[in-house]
């Protein structure tokens, strides 16, 4: 069975799933039960499941820290930051618990907790309901950072996070929710954490991206077949640990590379991947890395014509693609 | 009628508790010997909490409720079960530290075969731990209860206050024990909170809050054994604040005459409960002078033994650093 669905379908289905699969699991956030989630990602869950969709107090780090709590006991918590700008508070939980709990009881304890949190902009939501903030959680071992860029993807990717033994941020474009849709699957299946994905072989000009910059990315690779440019198109799907084999091998594809992300561009997820391909295949480049990011701004702005400015669209991926491809 | 008769205590629980008492009074001291004598890097004190810890301690069913403890808990750990050995181990940080295999400080608790709950150093995540733990069981339909403790300092951190309000809006057993020092390292007291009492703050959060002295063993079990049955029963969290003071500097690395004055430590040493309780166990005839030192000797002869193994014992092999950061 294949149903054409919504990014936000794939993932309400992805919970409603794996919370009949497995009665430990559980969903709690602000707003989750009757409400549905502000962006309805958890609509008619509550309505099925009762008190396992808890409605919590405004509390970042205690929904965190409940998460990690009733994961370390067993449970499999699925917690919803209501946007991923409001997880700050709950960043020392996240960091110097979740993330440590393994390693420090030496095995004993461990945290099977998904962090799910929407991000991105490009919804007039100015800069606090717009932020990318996978940057900050990539240098985190113990953590895995989770970004889906299609809806079949969102509900594989979001069924392996809730499977996974080990603490999960699970980032979701709040643009692709309605934007992108797609064929699902209605029957169970899970995309590994940790593993690349190819969703454009090309020959001219690799592009590799995450999220919905990916969506723009393949866009851009078609509208370019006209000129006669092949674009090949790597998503990361999972942005830590980073999948180190698939970016060499794609960067080495072609020898020309663009990385794109919409996060502002110093430190993010990009440096990691432009620092890996130097390490590992700098001779078989036939250009300078490309970064393609936001600007070096605090956040994004939000009358139109700024956050217009600020967003990465699918023509600065194509104009970005076509300069490397004549370089 | 004596206090412990009111409290449901035989004579066998009082000696058992002076006996957890002194033993973790004593594993302190020699740690402090250990420490200047080179031989382990830090030590973080219990000395002056020992009461309280095992007042509470006694309250709680081991094998069943949970301990989310923090750096002071040396003689509630010693309660739930770790020995005078796990604890040598972990402060010698070898290989065979129950705790962490030798990854953590000493003072971060953590076994899970034991209820102990793994604990850090930013102080007070625990508690929202404690919270998770007593969330799942309610779901689970248990009924356990959760104990985390926390000094005074650590009541004004927002954790803290998530975690009551979490338990408070969802019932859950949790009881919030504050084990009040009158300092946070070097601040007193009144420069942490503006209110009396740090139970005070239970009434903001709908649970039940009380303040008692922690140099008595007996008042702090029947105030926890009470916070027991009202988690049990479906009651709610409690917020009990058990009042004493720290004996020693905040830890090997702090100097304490910059900030408190020495006759203030003398006076509280007149109230330490290791001389009190043993006065209490002696007026009743529980307890006599030999019996008191029959019971310091074995005790130290086991300390003795324990820190001849922790220092013979090996550390786990350098490499193993890269291990458990996921499942493997």
């Amino acid at each position: 069975m294949m149903g054409t669905m919504n990014f936000l379908q794939a993932i309400n289905l992805a919970l409603k799933e794996e919370m009949h699969r497995d009665e430990k699991v559980f969903i709690l956030g602000e707003d989750v039960g009757r409400r549905g989630g502000v962006f309805l990602a958890t609509e008619g869950l509550y309505e099925e499941f009762g008190d396992r969709v808890l409605d919590t107090p405004l509390t970042e780090s205690a929904i965190a820290g409940v998460g990690i709590g009733a994961a370390m006991y067993g449970m499999r918590p699925v917690a919803e930051m209501q946007f991923a700008d409001f997880m700050l508070p709950a960043v020392n939980q996240i960091v110097s618990e979740a993330a440590k709990i393994r390693y420090r009881s030496n095995n004993d304890f461990h945290v099977p907790m998904t962090i799910r949190a929407p991000y991105g902009g490009g919804v007039h939501g100015a800069l606090y309901h717009s932020q990318s903030l996978e940057a900050m959680f990539n240098s985190i071992p113990g953590l895995k950072v989770v970004i889906p860029s299609s809806p079949y993807d969102a509900k594989g990717l979001l069924k392996a996070a809730i499977r996974d033994e080990d603490p999960v941020l699970f980032f979701e474009h709040k643009r692709a929710y309605r934007l992108l849709k797609g064929d699902v699957p209605e029957e169970d299946y899970v995309i590994p954490i940790g593993k690349a994905n190819v969703v454009r072989e090309g020959d001219d000009v690799t592009v590799i991206t995450y999220g919905l910059c990916t969506h723009y990315a393949q866009q851009a690779a078609a509208a370019l077949e006209k000129e006669d440019i092949s674009t090949h198109v790597l998503d990361l799907r999972t942005v830590y640990p980073m999948d180190r084999e698939a970016i060499v091998e794609a960067a080495k594809k072609t020898g020309k590379v663009l990385l794109v992300t919409d996060d502002n561009k110093e430190g993010s997820v990009l440096s990691e991947v432009a620092a890996i391909i130097a390490e590992e295949c700098l001779f078989d480049l036939d250009s300078p890395i490309q970064r393609l990011a936001a600007p070096d701004v605090p956040a994004m702005p939000y009358a139109s014509p700024l956050e217009k400015y600020y967003m990465v669209t699918k023509d600065k991926v194509e104009s970005a693609i076509r300069d490397l491809a004549q370089f | 009628m004596h206090k412990h008769e009111r409290a449901g205590l035989q004579k066998d629980d009082l000696l058992y508790m002076y006996r957890t008492m002194l033993t973790a009074r004593k594993i302190d001291e020699r740690l402090w010997l250990l420490n200047r004598a080179g031989k382990i890097p830090f030590v973080i004190s219990c000395q002056g909490h020992e009461a309280m810890q095992v007042g509470a301690g006694m309250a709680l069913e081991r094998g069943k409720d949970y301990l989310l403890p923090y750096y002071r808990d040396l003689a509630l750990v010693v309660h739930f079960g770790m020995t005078i050995e796990d604890i040598m181990m972990s402060n010698f940080a070898k290989e065979q530290d129950i705790n962490s295999g030798g990854r953590q400080m000493p003072g971060h608790y953590g076994s899970k075969k034991l209820g102990i709950v793994t604990g850090s150093s930013p102080v007070t995540t625990q508690v929202v731990h404690a919270a998770g733990y007593a969330l799942a069981g309610k779901m689970e339909g248990k009924d356990f209860v959760c104990l985390t403790s926390f000094g005074e300092g650590s009541s004004n951190q927002g954790d803290f206050h998530e975690a009551a309000n979490f338990a408070g809006v969802h019932r859950l057993p949790v009881i919030f024990f504050c084990e009040n020092n009158h300092y946070a390292i070097s601040t007193p007291l009144d420069r942490q909170l503006s209110c009396a009492n740090v139970s005070d703050r239970a009434k903001g959060y709908g649970m039940h809050g009380e303040t008692i002295d922690g140099n008595d063993p007996i008042a702090v079990y029947t105030a926890v054994k009470a916070a027991v049955e009202r988690g049990r029963n479906g009651e709610g969290p409690s917020l009990i604040e058990a009042v004493s003071y720290r004996l020693t500097p905040h830890s090997s690395d702090d100097n304490e005459s910059t900030y408190r004055e020495a006759d203030e430590v003398t006076e509280a040493k007149g109230r330490d409960s290791i001389t009190t309780f043993a006065q209490y166990l002696k007026e009743l005839g529980f307890f006599t002078d030999e019996d008191e030192q029959a019971m310091h000797d074995e005790i130290q002869a086991a300390i003795d033994e324990a820190t001849d193994a922790a220092e013979a014992a090996k550390y786990a092999s350098p490499e193993s650093a890269l291990l458990h950061v996921y499942d493997q």
